[in-house]
């Protein structure tokens, strides 16, 4: 599937990190839940409903998760923040208050090489707060 | 200060370049000349070049007053595209937003030796300032001529040049309308102190934030060109191996699958990425691999190899051998650290194509003029018919300074006539970049009763000299540097051998401080004068409650620190380890750090506490395991890095001192975090553990 969205699609926000796996960078939605696309068939996805990085915004307006990434930088060279943000979501979607051990729960099998999980989990509590207020989650 | 027509070519402009600056249109270019020399280190493996002593950056300022700004350097998550912009900013007296950073394109940008040993910030932040300061003045000037007026009466001010007098205005746009202006900058003019900045010193977010949260950025591995192909390259089955046999029937039989052979080199070129991958599977090779060194005598072999030009020379200072025999306290200990991988989140990636004989080569590298000359040789071309671009990258963190995919895509673009991507699958990343080198460190030491240091001998086989000199006071000393053949392709990293010699000096005060009975911060503070060492570790003992509370038991509190780059460290720390199964558990960390002026507070933080997680991995898990020339753990599932779970709480603080030049921060805030663990394990359970690794797997070592 990654390779699809990547080469055919020219959905590049989805990257490739190991192809095994263990890194999240690949993460997408599948009917909300977040996948690893480099680990799935496309038969396996048909009928599904697909949200990558790039359908996560809508008309213009970030998702709760993708503000709070914004505001807390929860990033440096950005290219595990896809993949965080769709964990995230998911995360957010089955637990709006997460604890911190649903937090590694749901977010260990994403790596962030340049170490920025100290933000990541502030831009999480940053996205529940959001949603708390009403912020919408449009994801999934 | 003379104001010249833009008449003459610029010598160094290639084609595009004139191309390039005929789009810029009128308006004004200032360039910067005859900056100082300053050599750098960016590991052993690579040859260097001198910095040449003519262009360093340009600055154009187009007829609508926006500003772009011209640099070799690279953003690679280090965040300089905001850091640099924000100084510029600055001394141009403009609004943030004005500013566009070019980086990174070798037709566009000056010649530049590469983004590494934290020289962006000390180095090309005041070449940029000092462009932006001579820029601002000619403004001035030509406004003053407009107007009849004394250019030291105006003001530069938020884009605008103002008359106080007269209350007349014009924005910069409106000044280089119709003009064709140029200033060649070489003196130092008078730069804004760091205590008058209004944007930088300011927590400004990174220019592009937006683009990174929503996929939008295009990194080099992303990079589209009509017609693409796929690549894939066949890898020797060890280091040193040497072709027997290849059949390359079933792959060049696949529809659309083109076989590429150049001597050893064996690459396949597809249509599609999945077809070029199953080409590579068809392809039947028989390597030669010779038997070589493995992890089990790693320290013995780089011991006994020396490299042919023998140890550098020694840093000498009084006698070691005439302190040691009246010394009370005496102490012989050596250390080891593994090779470990960059394991970079975006493995090597490239797109080239071809134009005749000039490539065009879309990659990420720290050093892309390095790669343009690499290609320049693999394809013997002359170097100015090839162009690097590099998009902003999936990070390096000191691993991408060399340019293997970049010549591969090429070699395999020129041989079917179209662009062709090649991105190193994880495994290759892991296998065929570089390491940051092991090493074998011996230290001796001896100091009297009352806590004062007395000699000091400090011996680093094959890890690399950087920090290897002590700050603390001692008055023998014998330290040296010994080259060794390394049976690993190795280079650069982050911080390179600071780690490895903090590590060692770090934890061998914090013995001696236990075999003299003094605390060990006592034991520092009462042989250390560097006042801004000084301050940090005072910095940080005071935030983590040093001295104030005792450990429960199972737990642990270490510190270390140092200064290498102009970075200040002090690192504390809290470990807890299991008593049953020796489980280590990272609690706590604080790191303070003082490294002059603060350029962005925010991108700062950003990457102190990026170091110090990154520096969990050296310390703890990370080690590359190898034998007869094969790398055994090349995947994320073997080899350990960092996870959320892995996280302690983490307190940096910052120390601003504007009274002083500042200092890069890529790299030195990884040094401090080690050698703290270590000497927190040691107070936890009274093991010393001396080699990096602390925790391969697991538990703890030994």
């Amino acid at each position: 599937l990654l390779s699809v969205l990547r080469n055919q699609l020219h959905l590049t926000g989805t990257k490739y990190g190991c192809g095994e796996g263990q890194c999240g960078a690949c993460t997408v939605l599948i009917n909300g839940a977040a996948r690893r696309s480099c680990q799935m068939r496309v038969a396996s996805a048909t009928d599904a409903d697909i949200t990558t990085i790039e359908g996560l915004e809508r008309n213009g307006t970030l998702h709760p998760v993708q503000q709070a990434f914004l505001v807390e930088e929860a990033f440096q060279c950005g290219y595990c923040t896809s993949g965080m943000i769709l964990s995230a979501t998911t995360l957010l979607r089955d637990h709006p208050q997460p604890t911190d051990q649903q937090i590694i729960e749901y977010m260990n099998g994403n790596l962030c090489r340049c170490g920025t999980y100290p933000r990541i989990v502030a831009a999480i509590r940053r996205a529940a707060e959001i949603q708390a207020k009403g912020g919408t989650s449009h994801a999934g | 200060m003379p104001v010249d027509e833009m008449t003459e070519r610029l010598h160094w402009f290639q084609l595009d370049r004139r191309e390039f600056l005929k789009l810029c249109g009128g308006g004004l270019l200032v360039r910067l000349t005859g900056l100082r020399s300053d050599a750098q280190e960016s590991g052993r493996s690579f040859s260097e070049h001198a910095l040449p002593q003519e262009i360093s950056a340009w600055l154009h300022i187009d007829e609508e007053g926006k500003t772009t700004v011209f640099t070799g350097k690279v953003e690679i998550g280090q965040n300089i595209r905001t850091s640099l912009a924000q100084l510029v900013a600055e001394e141009l007296r403009v609004p943030f937003g004005f500013i566009t950073m070019v980086m990174g394109d070798t037709d566009l940008v000056p010649w530049d030796m590469g983004t590494f040993g934290s020289r962006s910030t000390p180095t090309m932040g005041p070449q940029l300032r000092n462009m932006a300061a001579a820029a601002r003045q000619v403004l001035v000037e030509t406004a003053a001529r407009r107007w009849n007026a004394d250019p030291a009466a105006l003001k530069a001010e938020n884009g605008k040049v103002t008359d106080p007098k007269t209350g007349q205005s014009l924005s910069y746009g409106e000044i280089t309308r119709g003009e064709k202006l140029m200033q060649t900058v070489a003196a130092d003019p008078a730069l804004t102190p760091a205590i008058e900045w209004k944007i930088a010193g300011k927590a400004i977010p990174k220019v592009d934030g937006r683009d990174f949260v929503t996929g939008k950025h295009q990194y080099p591995s992303d990079i589209f060109r009509p017609g693409m192909q796929f690549g894939k390259v066949l890898r020797p089955a060890g280091f040193h191996a040497t072709l027997v046999s290849v059949d390359t029937n079933a792959a060049e039989k696949m529809p659309g699958v083109k076989v590429v052979r150049d001597g050893d080199f064996v690459g396949v070129v597809a249509p599609d990425a999945w077809m070029a991958e199953q080409a590579l599977a068809a392809i039947q090779a028989k390597w030669n691999v010779p038997a070589q060194t493995s992890n089990q005598e790693l320290f013995d072999y780089l011991r006994n190899h020396p490299q042919d030009g023998g140890p550098s020379e020694p840093h000498v200072t009084g006698s070691v051998e005439q302190a040691m025999t009246s010394a009370e306290v005496k102490l012989q200990q050596h250390y080891t650290v593994q090779y470990i991988a960059h394991a970079p989140l975006e493995p090597r990636a490239a797109v080239a194509e071809w134009s005749g004989d000039r490539p065009t080569v879309w990659t990420g590298t720290q050093r892309p003029f390095a790669v343009r000359d690499e290609l320049a040789a693999a394809f013997r071309i002359p170097a100015r018919n090839v162009r690097v671009i590099m998009p902003d990258m999936g990070s390096a963190y000191g691993g991408k300074h060399s340019g293997e995919c970049a010549v591969e895509a090429a070699r395999l673009a020129k041989a079917v006539g179209k662009p062709v991507k090649l991105v190193w699958t994880r495994e290759e990343e892991f296998t065929w970049a570089y390491f940051r080198p092991a090493g074998w460190i011996n230290i001796r030491s001896g100091a009297n009763k009352d806590g004062k240091l007395i000699a000091w001998e400090h011996h680093n086989y094959n890890s690399g000299p950087s920090a290897i000199n002590t700050p603390y006071d001692v008055a023998n000393q014998i330290i040296q540097f010994h080259p060794a053949q390394s049976p690993l392709r190795q280079g650069s990293y982050r911080g390179l051998a600071a780690t490895a010699n903090h590590f060692a000096r770090e934890s061998h005060m914090d013995e001696l401080a236990y075999a003299i009975g003094i605390d060990t911060l006592e034991f520092r503070l009462k042989n250390l004068s560097d006042p801004r060492l000084r301050t940090v570790f005072q910095a940080a003992a005071d935030r983590f409650g040093w001295g104030k509370q005792k450990p429960v038991a199972g737990r642990g509190f270490g510190i270390a620190g140092g200064v290498e780059k102009g970075g200040h460290v002090a690192t504390c720390v809290e470990v807890e380890v299991d008593s049953a199964n020796k489980h280590v558990h990272l609690l706590r960390v604080v790191q303070a750090w003082e490294s002059g002026a603060i350029v962005n507070p925010n991108g700062l933080r950003n990457q102190i506490e990026g170091a110090l997680v990154q520096a969990i991995g050296g310390a703890l898990f990370e080690a590359v395991q190898f034998k007869d020339g094969r790398i055994l753990n090349p995947h994320f599932a073997q080899y350990r890095v960092p996870r959320f779970r892995d996280m302690p709480q983490i307190d940096v603080v910052l120390i601003d001192r504007k009274d002083l030049p500042s200092a890069g921060a890529g790299e030195i805030g990884i040094v401090g975090l080690a050698p703290a663990v270590s000497n927190a394990i040691f107070a936890a359970t009274g093991k010393r553990l001396r080699d990096m690794p602390m925790a391969a797997g697991k538990d703890l070592m030994g």
